[in-house]
């Protein structure tokens, strides 16, 4: 890993300009967040009722060659007051851009987002979750990377070569919204003989046709996903990720019409253990304007479906999410957002409200609420079900 | 050279369009209609164009509140132009970037780069008359002129600060606009426009937009730096400053794109 690093610093350095004609840019933002949970927590060493957290992401930008290369340095810290493994800091991004005429290469750590829906991110898969940040899934690791993209009349074609692959982070034993076994992350095994080290490949295709934003991909690998395996280790059992290889296939399609976008992913997941197709669509209408005003109101729907149904070591594979988005569109940029999600298997719920504002020319204050609701053991979500909690964050930009 | 052949190709067609109506008197839609058409001939051919863009919001209370915006387009032949459009302020936004394909008939193609996600979303266009970044200024009062957007209604000549003005009713023909007409007042010389009054769609004055400081660039083009947008309803105004205009700068298609986009910064 380190040595790989270097390699990739060596390669960087290279590529850096010689002469003085470079742009450079420095931005970023702290953030302050603080947690109330509402209910006394379901396993030993999580005995608190709020817990606060910080962090900052500084944005290191360098230009030259008139635009043409160009370097990006994003490293992440945060520090929290209950979860060593929560505490913990990454390279977001340390990626270098050259851009041809109908091509850009971009190598180095990066993310990369693919997908359309809103409630899950099915078809997005290069980049680790990194999962103490929140519970949703939607924060990443940096992922090493050489990316070519090749822009076409008939759509953008990427390339990836990814080196090396990046555990999931997981909750540590004081953290709360985790399993009731903890996920000890010394303990990971893998498929591959070649471990972590396994060199990944993925090929996505891209275009718009029209109305309709369709893209679809194959990517050879380990998966992102671990398997969970109980282990000893110093006579306390915990959970061990175990990495498979895999070959997936994705797909997925927005079509843009009037007010209306309609939303489908869908992947077919082949690894040593299970081959299966999952799916998450839906529609998304926006009301502009609501009763001569500026404010929009978008209203989501949204169903996820797996294959192996109730065997599914995922969340979602029979859930139904309904949700609603009100967008102020003023000087303050204040919106809100509420969704609920039903487990059709389980009869288990989970409803989330995030509301947020600028104030003045830098500053953003948000309001979450996140409650769940679960009554069978065999639901995912039944971990979590005492660990509803209301969350402010005030983030501050430079 | 083709763009001139175009042109050349507009006046003979615009010839023959007025010839028989000196006979029979061109009537106001007529004029108005002409007066559209020669604007939009008059501006042709500006090939790129890059520049940037300062807004200063104020509300009732004088309040200010800062947009910085860079903004790349290119001249689409027979259709509405592309643009691409990077936020820098406020920096809760920074790297927010927009790609308009817009049409002179029908929807515009749009999509928005979220750099927190890297996430690049296709996003409804149908959303004409909302503000953009909580400005004064509507999407469709930034977007490209196109005649087709309109039918006109030519009112009066009128003293204005271009010399003499040709004032137009313009009515917008997508339903979704916010506006039932404008009122534009464009100078007999160069086409350029100094004033337009926009009433909503219960037919009430709404906003009433001014130009400023206009600077001719490559021999033809004229561009305003500053524009004022007043929101009489409401008692807030943006003015909008241009500054670094570029033409010509040897933009194409593949400066507009996803990838393009998710790079804007």
């Amino acid at each position: 890993m380190s040595r790989k690093k270097l390699l990739l610093a060596a390669g960087l350095s290279l590529a850096l300009p010689a002469q003085a004609e470079t742009l450079y840019e420095l931005s970023g933002k702290v953030t302050a967040e603080a947690r109330y949970f509402t209910q006394d927590a379901q396993f030993p060493q999580q005995d608190y009722s709020s817990n606060l957290s910080f962090t900052v992401e500084p944005e290191f930008y360098w230009e030259w060659n008139e635009g043409i290369d160009s370097l990006t340095f994003t490293p992440y810290l945060r520090v929290d007051e209950n979860d060593n493994e929560r505490t913990h800091g990454d390279i977001r991004e340390l990626s270098w851009i050259h851009i041809g005429e109908d091509w850009e290469l971009r190598a180095g750590l990066r993310k990369v987002f693919w997908g359309v829906t809103e409630f899950q991110h099915l078809v997005d898969v290069i980049n680790q979750t990194d999962s103490v940040e929140d519970f949703d899934g939607e924060d990443k690791l940096g992922q090493q990377m050489i990316n070519l993209s090749l822009v076409r009349d008939w759509g953008i074609v990427d390339l990836y070569l990814l080196p090396g692959f990046r555990e999931r982070t997981t909750i540590g034993k004081n953290g709360r919204l985790r399993s009731g076994l903890v996920v000890n992350n010394d303990l990971a095994s893998y498929e591959s003989s070649a471990g972590e080290n396994h060199i990944d490949t993925a090929l996505r295709w891209s275009h718009t046709l029209g109305d309709f934003d369709l893209g679809a991909y194959w990517f050879h690998g380990t998966n992102r996903d671990p398997k969970l395996l109980l282990k000893n280790s110093n006579g306390t059992t915990y959970l061990a990720p175990y990495y498979e290889q895999m070959d997936q296939i994705g797909f997925d399609l927005q079509a843009t019409i009037d007010s209306w976008l309609w939303k489908l992913e869908t992947i077919n997941r082949d690894t040593q253990s299970e081959n299966y197709w999952a799916a998450q669509g839906g529609v998304e209408y926006t009301f502009y304007g609501i009763r001569n005003s500026s404010a929009d109101v978008g209203v989501l729907l949204e169903y996820g479906w797996d294959e192996r149904g109730e065997n599914a070591d995922a969340a979602i594979q029979n859930d139904l999410f309904i949700g609603a988005r009100l967008t102020l569109n003023d000087v303050d940029s204040t919106e809100m957002l509420a969704g609920m999600s039903h487990d059709l298997d389980y009869d288990s719920e989970s409803f989330i409200i995030e509301a947020s504002r600028r104030y003045g020319n830098n500053w953003k204050l948000s309001l979450d609420g996140r409650f769940f609701s679960s009554d069978n053991p065999a639901d995912l979500s039944y971990n979590i079900k005492q660990d509803d909690h209301l969350q402010i964050t005030v983030e501050r930009y430079f | 050279m083709t763009v001139l052949k175009k042109s050349l190709n507009s006046l003979v067609v615009l010839g023959l369009m007025t010839a028989p109506l000196i006979a029979s008197a061109e009537t106001a839609e007529e004029k108005g209609t002409r007066i559209a058409i020669e604007a939009k001939a008059s501006d042709k051919g500006w090939q790129d164009m890059q520049t940037s863009m300062n807004m200063i919001l104020r509300n009732k209370e004088g309040q200010e509140s800062i947009r910085d915006i860079r903004l790349k387009s290119l001249e689409i032949e027979n259709d509405g132009d592309k643009s691409l459009s990077v936020f820098d302020k406020p920096k809760d936004v920074k790297g927010t970037a927009f790609l308009s394909f817009s049409h002179a008939v029908g929807a515009d193609d749009q999509w928005l780069y979220l750099p927190k996600l890297k996430r690049v979303k296709r996003i409804a266009s149908r959303n004409k008359s909302g503000p953009f970044m909580g400005s004064e200024f509507s999407y469709e009062d930034l977007s490209s002129f196109e005649v087709e957007k309109y039918t006109y209604k030519f009112l009066r000549d009128e003293p204005c600060e271009g010399g003499t003005c040709y004032v137009v009713e313009q009515y917008p023909v997508d339903k979704n606009s916010g506006y039932t007409r404008r009122v534009a007042w464009l100078d007999q010389a160069e086409y350029r426009p100094w004033k337009i009054e926009f009433f909503d769609r219960k037919n009430t004055p709404l906003k009433t937009l001014t130009y400023h400081e206009y600077n001719e660039y490559e021999g033809k083009h004229w561009r305003p730096n500053l524009m004022k947008m007043v929101n009489h309803q409401s008692g807030k105004s943006t003015d909008l400053t241009y500054s670094d205009y570029q033409f010509k700068t040897g933009l194409d298609d593949n400066d507009f794109n996803k990838n393009t986009l998710k790079r804007a910064r």
